[in-house]
C-alpha cells in the first residue's frame, strides 16, 4: 500500500515538474510565416495581436458578411499569412473593346462575388464580360518593408525604354489613389497619380488600399472608408444586408494595416549550404536579378523599427510584359494584361506549409514547381528562361535549392 | 451564481442529514443490473429519498485542472469546474414519473435544462415520454455523466458533431423487451432541431452546436419540420451492447410568411455505439461513431463542410481492485482513448486534393475510485489538428487532473 502511494506521490511531482517537456515545442522561427518585425515596443506588439485576431476573425451574417462575398475572413485565403490556394481563387471581369476599359461596376464588376449569405443568391459573371483575371492570394509577410521604401527607390530600378539594353524593361504603375489616401514624404506624384506597389498587378499604393478593397470585394465588409455595401446587381433588387455601415470601425481597418506593417519578412533557411549558396550566383548570373531585385533599403518610417532597414524581397515592384502565356487581357491602374509587378521570392520555401503540402505558384497557381514557373517566363524574361534552359540540370536544381531557402 | 448557493447548501444540508439520519434519507444507489442499458441511464444514477417524500434527489459534480499547450505557446495552469448538475425525479403515481436534469455550467455562467420530460409506462414495450428529452443520437448524449468516464475532456465527436448535450422539447415513445439473456429497446422522438447557425457561424465550419445557442429552441421550431430522432439497442447480459441511431431534420428557414425562399435543406445524423466488458480480465470498452450530412448550398465556401465523421473509442482495464486507503471495493484503472473527428470530407473541385480540416487525438489517463459513484482521474492528452489545405498539423498537448463524483 504504502508503496502505490509513494509513487504515485513521486509519479505527480514528476509529471508536474515535467510539464514543459510533456508539451509540444514550438516549430523553428524560420518555419513559420508569424511572427513580428524586430524592434517593436511592447505597446506596438499588444496592437500587432488585435489585428491578428481581426485578420482571423471569421465574419457572419449578423456582423454584416456579404450578402455576397468570396471568402468569410481574411486568414482564410491568405492560410497562416503564407501563399493562398486555389479553391479560394479570385475572379476579376471587364468589358474591353480596343481601348475601351467598361470594368461593369453597375453590373457587379469588377469582382465575382460566387459565395452569398443564407437565402442570398450570388453572383455570376455577366455576360458583358469579356476579360477575366483569375488570382490566388500572395503571402502578406514583410509588407511593412515594402510600404516603408521611398518611391525614389523603386524609380532606380526602372527604365520603361530599355536604355541599358538588358532587355529588362520594368516601370511603376502609376495609378489614380483613393479618397483616403493621404501622401507622404516617400510618395513621388506624377500627373496627379501615385505609384501602385500592392496587389499583383501593383495598383494599391497603401496597405490601407488593399484592405479596404478586400474588406470590401472579398469579405462584404462596408468601412468608413467605403461605406457602400455590395449587393447582387442580377436580382434587380438594389439593397445589400440590412446590417448598419460602416459594418466595422475605422478602429478597426487601422488595426488590420497595422498588423500587415508589422508582420516580420520571412526568415531564410539553410543560408550557408553549399548548393544554396551556389544558386543564389547562377540566380543573378542569368539575370534572374534583372527583375528579382534582392535587396532595398526602407526610408525613415513612422514606426521606428521600419526605418532604415535593409530587406531582401528579390523584387523591384515594377510591372514587366511576361509575355503571352501570362496575359490575361485584364487592365489594371496602368497595368496591361501581359504586364505584372514582379512578385517578391521571400517565404516560397514555405509555401507548401501553407498550400496543402504542394506549391501552386504564379498570380493564379498554375505552375506547381520552380521549373514550370521558369517556362511561363515570357516577354522581357524571355532570355533569362533560355538562359536558365542552357544550365545543366545540376545548376538549375541548386537554383531550386535557392529558392526553396528564401 | 448567487442562485447557484441555497441549492448547493441545500443539497449538503441533505448529505448530512442522509450520513447521520440514515432512517430518514436513503441512498438508493444506481442500479447496476446488467440489463440496464444506454437509454436508461437517466433513471439509472444514485438518487436520494427522504421517508415518504415521494422525490428524490441527486446530481454529480465536475472538477479539474488542466494544463495545454500549442506549439510551443501555453496559457499555464487554470482549474475548471466545467459543470455542476443537479437531478429531481418523482413518481407522481405508479407507472408516472418526472425527472429533470438542470446542468451549471462554467461556474454557473450558463444554466440549461438538460432533460425535464414525463414517462408514463402503458406496457413495458410502450411507454411515453414528452418534455424536454434528450435525443438519443449515439450513447453519450443520453449517458454523459462525468463520474461515469475515467476522461476529464467529452469526446469530440461527441460534443462538435453530435453537441451534446443535445436535448429539444418534443415528444415520443420508448420501449424494451427482454428475453433470456437479451433485452431489445427501441425509442423514437419528434422533437425541435437545428438551425441555420450550424453554418452560418464564427467556427468556419459546419458547426452543429451552434444551434445550442438559441434558446428560442425550447419555444418553437425554427422552420416547423420536427427533428426525428429514433434509436434501437440490444444488449446481451453477458457480451454487451450495441446501438444504431438516426436523427434527420431540415436546418434552414425554407419559408416565411408562407412563401417559399429557399429549398429544405436536411442534416442526418447516422450513429452506431457499442460497448462491453470482456470476461476474466474485465476490460471495458467503450465506443461511438457518428456521420453527418449537411445539404450546405452549393453557392457556400469549401470551410462549410456537407459530410462530417468521427468518433471515439474508450478501453478501460482495472488494474487493483481492493481495499485502497481504507476504502474497500475500490479500483484503480488503466485508460486509454483515442478519437477522431473530420469536420469536412470531401476534395477540392480545383485541385482533386483531399479537404482536411480533421483532429486525431489519444488520451492516456488513470483514474482511481474510490467508490462506483465517484472517480478522481488523471490525464494526458495529445492531438493532431489539420487545418482545411492539410498543412503541417497543429499540436496540442494537456495533462489534467480533476474529479467528479454524484452527490
Ligand atoms: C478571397 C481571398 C482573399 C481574401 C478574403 C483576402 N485576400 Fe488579400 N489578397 C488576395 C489576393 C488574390 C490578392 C492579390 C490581389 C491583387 O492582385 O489585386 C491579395 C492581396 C492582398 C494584399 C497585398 C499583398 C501584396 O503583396 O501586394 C494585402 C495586404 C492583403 N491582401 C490583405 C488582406 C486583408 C487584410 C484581408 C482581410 C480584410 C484580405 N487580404 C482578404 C486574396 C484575398
Ligand atoms: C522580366 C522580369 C523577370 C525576370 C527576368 C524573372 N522573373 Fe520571375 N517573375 C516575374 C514576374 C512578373 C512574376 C509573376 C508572374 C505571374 O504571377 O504570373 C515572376 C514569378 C516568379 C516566380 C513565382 C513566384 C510566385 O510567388 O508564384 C518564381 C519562382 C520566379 N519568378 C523565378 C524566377 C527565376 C528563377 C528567374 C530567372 C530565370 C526569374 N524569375 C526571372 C518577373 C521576372
Amino acid at each position: 500500500m504504502k508503496k502505490i502511494i509513494l509513487s504515485i506521490i513521486i509519479g505527480s511531482f514528476f509529471i508536474i515538474t515535467s510539464c514543459q517537456k510533456l508539451m509540444p515545442p514550438a516549430p523553428k522561427d524560420e518555419d513559420v510565416l508569424a511572427g513580428t518585425i524586430p524592434g517593436l515596443t511592447a505597446e506596438q506588439e499588444k496592437e500587432h495581436l488585435v489585428g491578428d485576431a481581426s485578420f482571423g476573425k471569421i465574419f457572419t451574417k449578423e456582423e454584416g458578411l456579404g450578402p455576397i462575398f468570396v471568402q468569410t475572413s481574411c486568414s482564410n485565403c491568405h492560410i497562416g499569412n503564407g501563399k493562398g490556394h486555389p479553391s479560394t481563387q479570385l475572379t476579376r471581369f471587364a468589358n474591353v473593346n480596343g481601348s475601351v476599359i467598361d470594368y461593369l461596376l453597375n453590373k457587379g464588376g469588377p469582382q465575382l462575388q460566387q459565395h452569398a449569405i443564407l437565402g442570398y443568391l450570388p453572383e455570376t459573371l455577366p455576360t458583358e464580360a469579356n476579360v477575366f483575371s483569375k488570382r490566388i492570394a500572395p503571402a502578406v509577410m514583410g509588407l511593412g518593408y515594402i510600404a516603408a521604401l521611398d518611391d525614389q527607390s523603386i524609380l532606380n530600378n526602372a527604365d520603361p525604354n530599355d536604355i541599358n539594353g538588358d532587355g529588362i524593361s520594368g516601370r511603376p504603375n502609376y495609378v489614380t489613389p483613393t479618397s483616403f489616401f493621404s501622401p507622404q514624404s516617400i510618395h513621388i506624384p506624377f500627373n496627379g497619380q501615385y505609384i501602385g506597389r500592392f496587389g499583383k498587378k501593383a495598383e494599391k499604393v497603401t496597405i490601407q488600399d488593399q484592405v479596404v478593397f478586400a474588406l470590401k470585394q472579398d469579405i462584404g465588409i462596408t468601412s468608413d472608408f467605403d461605406t457602400q455595401d455590395l449587393f447582387n446587381y442580377q436580382l434587380g433588387v438594389y439593397t445589400g444586408d440590412d446590417i448598419a455601415d460602416p459594418e466595422v470601425s475605422s478602429g478597426f481597418v487601422h488595426g488590420l494595416v497595422f498588423y500587415m506593417r508589422t508582420l516580420k519578412a520571412p526568415t531564410r533557411r539553410n543560408k550557408d549550404n553549399a548548393d544554396v549558396i551556389a544558386g543564389e550566383k547562377l540566380f543573378a548570373q542569368i539575370g534572374c536579378t534583372s527583375c528579382h531585385t534582392p535587396s532595398f533599403t526602407t526610408a525613415q518610417s513612422d514606426i521606428s523599427a521600419l526605418s532604415n532597414q535593409i530587406f531582401y524581397p528579390y523584387s523591384d515592384f515594377l510591372l514587366h510584359d511576361m509575355g503571352e502565356l501570362l496575359d490575361d487581357s485584364f487592365p489594371e491602374g496602368s497595368a496591361n494584361g501581359f504586364e505584372w509587378r514582379t512578385p517578391p521570392l521571400w517565404g516560397l520555401g514555405l509555401a507548401k506549409d501553407s498550400q496543402g503540402g504542394q506549391m501552386f505558384l504564379l498570380h493564379d497557381g498554375r505552375a506547381k514547381t520552380f521549373e514550370q514557373v521558369i517556362t511561363f517566363h515570357g516577354g522581357e524574361a524571355a532570355s533569362r528562361r533560355t538562359a536558365f534552359n542552357a544550365l545543366s540540370q545540376g545548376e538549375k536544381d541548386q537554383i531550386f535549392k535557392f529558392l526553396e531557402s528564401l | 451564481m448567487k442562485n447557484l448557493l441555497p441549492i448547493i447548501l441545500f443539497l449538503l444540508c441533505l448529505q448530512t442529514i442522509a450520513q447521520t439520519d440514515s432512517s430518514f434519507i436513503k441512498r438508493t444507489p444506481a442500479d447496476t443490473n446488467k440489463l440496464k442499458m444506454n437509454m436508461d441511464a437517466v433513471y439509472n444514477r444514485p438518487f436520494l429519498t427522504m421517508g415518504k417524500f415521494p422525490v428524490a434527489i441527486g446530481g454529480y459534480v465536475e472538477a479539474n485542472s488542466s494544463y495545454f499547450g500549442t506549439d510551443g505557446v501555453t496559457e499555464g495552469l487554470s482549474f475548471q469546474m466545467p459543470r455542476l448538475t443537479l437531478f429531481i425525479s418523482s413518481s407522481i403515481k405508479k407507472r408516472i414519473k418526472f425527472l429533470s436534469e438542470i446542468e451549471f455550467e462554467e461556474g454557473g455562467k450558463e444554466i440549461a435544462i438538460e432533460f425535464a420530460s414525463m414517462d408514463i409506462e402503458l406496457h413495458p414495450l410502450l411507454n411515453l415520454r414528452g418534455g424536454v428529452i434528450m435525443n438519443p443520437i449515439g450513447a453519450f448524449n443520453q449517458n454523459h455523466d462525468g463520474p461515469k468516464w475515467e476522461f476529464i475532456n467529452r469526446p469530440f465527436s461527441a460534443t462538435t458533431i453530435i453537441p451534446s448535450t443535445w436535448s429539444n422539447v418534443g415528444f415520443g415513445l420508448f420501449g424494451k423487451y427482454a428475453m433470456n439473456n437479451f433485452v431489445w429497446a427501441y425509442e423514437a422522438y419528434l422533437t425541435n432541431g437545428f438551425d441555420d447557425k450550424i453554418i452560418s457561424n464564427p467556427e468556419n465550419r459546419t458547426w452543429l452546436p451552434a444551434s445550442k445557442e438559441n434558446p428560442e429552441r425550447f419555444e418553437e421550431s425554427f422552420n416547423g419540420v420536427p427533428l426525428v430522432t429514433t434509436k434501437t439497442a440490444i444488449r446481451h447480459r453477458k457480451i454487451g451492447e450495441v446501438g444504431v441511431s438516426w436523427m434527420g431534420g431540415v436546418y434552414n428557414q425554407f419559408r416565411v410568411d408562407g412563401i417559399m425562399v429557399d429549398k429544405q435543406r436536411r442534416i442526418d445524423l447516422f450513429a452506431i455505439d457499442l460497448n462491453t466488458t470482456l470476461p476474466k480480465i474485465n476490460t471495458y470498452i467503450t465506443g461511438e461513431w457518428v456521420w453527418a450530412m449537411v445539404e450546405v448550398p452549393d453557392n457556400y465556401t469549401k470551410e462549410y463542410g456537407n459530410k462530417l465523421r468521427g468518433g471515439f473509442l474508450d478501453v478501460v482495464q482495472p488494474i487493483l481492485k481492493r481495499k485502497i486507503l481504507g476504502w474497500e471495493n475500490s479500483t484503480l484503472n488503466l485508460a486509454f482513448r483515442t478519437e477522431y473527428v473530420d469536420y469536412n470530407v470531401g476534395t477540392f473541385s480545383e485541385t482533386e486534393t483531399n479537404i482536411a480540416d480533421h483532429i486525431f487525438a489519444v488520451v492516456p489517463g488513470i483514474s482511481f475510485r474510490p467508490s462506483a459513484l465517484t472517480v478522481i482521474r488523471f490525464n494526458y492528452r495529445y492531438h493532431w489538428q489539420t487545418d482545411l489545405l492539410g498543412n503541417p498539423a497543429a499540436r496540442t498537448a494537456g495533462i489534467q487532473f480533476g474529479f467528479s463524483t454524484y452527490f
